[in-house]
Formats: structure tokens, C-alpha cells, sequence
């Protein structure tokens, strides 16, 4: 009886989508993150889902994010990597797996985090985009070495 | 095309060639038609008096000729334009760029945006590379770098100057000693950085414990404005001031730097001990920043 619970449940939450990606074995609690790392915002036009907390064999609890009609491209697929190293991506298309890859941590970002340190020219008005190097120990800023080194869903811009 | 923004950028051969040079250069060893037919732009966003006097004199010295604007309300930043068209225009008028600017990373922008050499005169808090090579320069005429202790005392949070000195000391095995104002410390990630580069890092608490310690004593300024109050600034200000009395117990070698100016920090008696070496690191940056233009002018 449980178990149909369970599976109704997941049908509901992680019902197949026809084209678009999949992002699964989010760590848990992060979807909404995954979601602002990708840029995804209440004005977005593809129709997307978020599950969190869904059980997950190896992961115990695991968060799904699910993008209608949008590929996602490498670049926006690596940002993940900064939250969700564990992630893996689907691409979707006819309702079939057409590709499916893990998450590589980018060496660089741009444009993604704004710079803390407030004396930083990327926080002027100059015509640049942030940029940060990925280091073991956070983001380092290539503008002033400033580094992030956690909480990096509170510096996305 | 090569820059000189962050001393970090370097690795230590660089920076031992640099000084050599500069040494060569310090011999009258050098072409005073070398950079003859060359313009440096002198972009000076921030106050300076030694940096930019220095860098119109090792650009004359070498035969060149410098462009500069009086000040910055004198200059098209103070109409809004932006330093990345400032420079795009200004690289047309120059083989090279020195920069000062108040805000971290002004200089790294600048290359990004410009067609000719830029050189890093002080960004913020962030680096100061001339400086350092300059400091450098100044310890290994009185001994080899390899393994000093060296003091850094002052303002070390906001002072660029000792930033960029500790980035660099990490390449030559120096055990830093630190002694700041609570809230004038390291930055975290300076810091940081530094530990991760090997480097061991002793933070004192009282100047007298320090002396006897260290090869080299590195003061900086403490601005009056990082204080609430006059009184306490001065409280902090006299605590750190070094005296031919606190001398008596330094080594018989360790040289007194400071990149100037100087306002209460160095007691004017001390200048006429063996120990003070700040003008003559002063007189350094001469020779250090013809190298330098040499280096990305050449």
C-alpha cells in the first residue's frame, strides 16, 4: 500500500515531460537554488517543475527540476556543478533520454555572482560582467581576489 | 602584450630578474635612449606624490616622455565616463599606462580594455606591485630575502602596500609577523591565501616583542579616519611608534621600511640610525620602475 503511495507520488511529482531537460540527483533542499543559478525567474515562458525532498535510492532524499521545451547548454549545465556536483542532466526529447550527463565544476564564471566586496570596480558601472576563477576553496574574484567561499546562492546577481 | 597588475601574476624568477635589472640599472648600466620616441600616459585617479613622480622620472631617465591629466576633476571620469572608454582612448595616445585608481581590480579592467601595457600603480586596498618590487629591492641590498622574519605594522587591512609585499615574501620562505589596530588586521582571505601558500604568519599584540625578532620592520600608516576619535587614534598611533629607544633591542642588521608618507609612525630620530632605510627605498623606485617600463615598453 505504501509503496503505491509512493509511486503515485512520484508520478505526480516527476511525471515525464516530452522535450526539454531534466535535472536530476539535485542535493536535497537545492532545487530553488538550481532554479536561480540557471537564471529561471517568474517571467520565464517554459513551463517547469521543482520536486524536492523526493526519495531517492542512493541519495536517501534527492530534488528534481524538470524544464519544458529548453535544452539546457554546457555553460548553464557546469553552474550547477557549483551547488550540485552530484546532478546529472537528461535531455529530453520525444519523451525518450536523448542525452544524459553529469555536471562538470566550471574554471570560470561570468556574469553568475556579484563581487561582496564593495570597493570592487565589477560592482561600478563599467561595462563588465563579474568573473570569478572556480578554486578548491570558493570563487576567487579576478577583479579584486576576493573570495567566496560559501553560501554562493546568496551572491548570484 | 604584458602587464604588470598584481605581483601575484608573477612567479619568483620574474620578479628576481626584474631586480636584477634594476640593480643593473642602479649601476648607470643602462641606455638613456631606450624608451627614446616612447609616451607613458600617467593616469593618477588618486592622490601620489612618489609613485607618480617616480615613474616621470624612470620614463625621462630612459629617454621617453610622459602624458598625464592634473587631476581627476580635471578629466572626463568627472564628466561619467567610464574607465573602460577612458582607456580605450587614452591607450591611443600612449605606448603604455600606469594606473592608480580607488576602487580593487581598476587596474585588471584597464588591460582588459586597453591596446597598450598597463602598469598597476594602486588599486584600493588591493595590490601595488612597483611598490613591492621597489620594497624587494631595498631588503635584498642589505640581505638576502630567503627566509627573513619580517614585521608588517600598521594598517594592514586597507594598506595595499603590505598586501602586495606579503603576496610576494610567500614566494621567498618569510615568516611574517603582523601587528595591527583590532579591525586593521589581514583580510580573511589575504590570509588565507598566504597559509595556503606555506606561509607562517605570527600575529603580535605588542610592538616591543616584535624588535628583537625580526630582520626587517615594515610600518605603514595608520589613517586618523578608521578611528571613531581623535583620542583614540592617537592612543593606537603612539603604541606603534618606533623610537631609537625600541631599537636598542633590534638586531644589528634589520632595516626599517615604510613606503611613505610617514606621519607619527617613525620617530624623526630614528633617521639617522644605520637601521633606516625608507628614503633610500624611497630613491629605489626609480631604478625598479625603469625596469619595469623597460620590461613592457621595450
Amino acid at each position: 500500500m505504501k509503496n503505491n503511495e509512493t509511486q503515485e507520488n512520484e508520478g505526480l511529482l516527476v511525471r515525464r515531460i516530452k522535450n526539454g531537460t531534466v535535472i536530476d540527483h539535485i542535493s536535497p533542499g537545492e532545487a530553488l537554488n538550481v532554479v536561480k543559478i540557471l537564471g529561471i525567474t517568474g517571467t520565464t515562458q517554459e513551463a517547469l517543475s521543482i520536486a524536492t525532498n523526493v526519495p531517492s535510492r542512493n541519495m536517501g532524499k534527492k530534488d528534481i527540476v524538470k524544464l519544458n521545451n529548453r535544452e539546457l547548454s554546457k555553460e548553464e549545465v557546469d553552474r550547477i556543478a557549483l551547488i550540485s556536483p552530484k546532478a546529472t542532466i537528461n535531455i529530453i526529447r520525444n519523451f525518450k533520454v536523448f542525452e544524459k550527463k553529469g555536471v562538470e565544476t566550471p574554471t570560470l564564471i561570468e556574469g553568475l555572482v556579484r563581487c561582496p566586496n564593495p570597493g570592487c570596480i565589477s560592482n561600478t558601472h563599467e561595462p563588465i560582467r563579474s568573473r570569478f576563477s572556480v578554486k578548491e576553496k570558493g570563487l576567487h574574484c579576478i577583479y579584486c581576489d576576493w573570495v567566496i567561499t560559501g553560501d554562493i546562492p546568496s551572491h548570484i546577481i | 602584450m604584458r602587464h604588470i597588475i598584481s605581483i601575484g601574476d608573477f612567479d619568483r624568477e620574474w620578479i628576481d630578474s626584474l631586480l636584477d635589472h634594476a640593480d643593473r640599472i642602479d649601476g648607470k648600466q643602462f641606455d638613456s635612449h631606450a624608451l627614446e620616441g616612447k609616451i607613458l600616459a600617467v593616469l593618477f585617479f588618486e592622490p601620489s606624490t612618489r609613485t607618480r613622480l617616480s615613474f616621470e622620472s624612470a620614463i625621462a631617465r630612459l629617454g621617453g616622455t610622459s602624458l598625464s591629466v592634473g587631476s581627476v576633476e580635471a578629466c572626463s571620469i568627472a564628466k561619467g565616463e567610464t574607465l573602460a572608454d577612458t582607456i580605450r582612448v587614452v591607450s591611443g595616445y600612449a605606448d603604455a599606462i600606469v594606473i592608480r585608481h580607488p576602487k580593487e581590480g581598476a587596474a585588471r579592467l584597464a588591460s582588459e580594455f586597453s591596446t597598450v601595457p598597463v602598469i598597476n600603480a594602486g588599486d584600493g586596498a588591493g595590490q601595488h606591485p612597483s611598490q613591492t618590487l621597489l620594497d624587494l629591492y631595498t631588503i635584498r641590498q642589505s640581505m638576502p630575502i630567503d627566509g627573513i622574519d619580517i614585521a608588517l605594522i600598521g594598517d594592514l587591512r586597507y594598506g595595499r602596500t603590505a598586501h602586495s609585499l606579503a603576496s610576494a615574501l610567500s614566494l621567498y620562505n618569510a615568516r611574517l609577523h603582523t601587528l595591527c589596530p583590532r579591525g586593521l588586521e589581514l583580510p580573511e582571505t589575504l590570509y588565507a591565501r598566504l597559509e595556503e601558500q606555506g606561509m607562517e604568519i605570527i600575529a603580535h599584540e605588542n610592538i616591543t616583542d616584535i624588535i628583537p625578532e625580526v630582520d626587517v620592520l615594515y610600518v605603514t600608516r595608520v589613517q586618523r579616519e578608521r578611528f571613531p576619535d581623535s583620542a583614540s587614534y592617537f592612543n593606537v598611533a603612539s603604541s606603534y611608534r618606533i623610537t631609537p629607544e625600541l631599537l636598542a633591542d633590534a638586531k644589528k642588521h634589520l632595516i626599517v621600511l615604510h613606503p611613505l608618507p610617514r606621519v607619527d609612525e617613525i620617530d624623526p630620530r630614528v633617521d639617522e640610525m644605520p637601521h633606516a632605510k625608507y628614503f633610500e627605498q624611497s630613491r629605489n623606485g626609480v631604478p625598479v620602475r625603469m625596469a619595469m617600463l623597460m620590461q613592457v615598453m621595450q
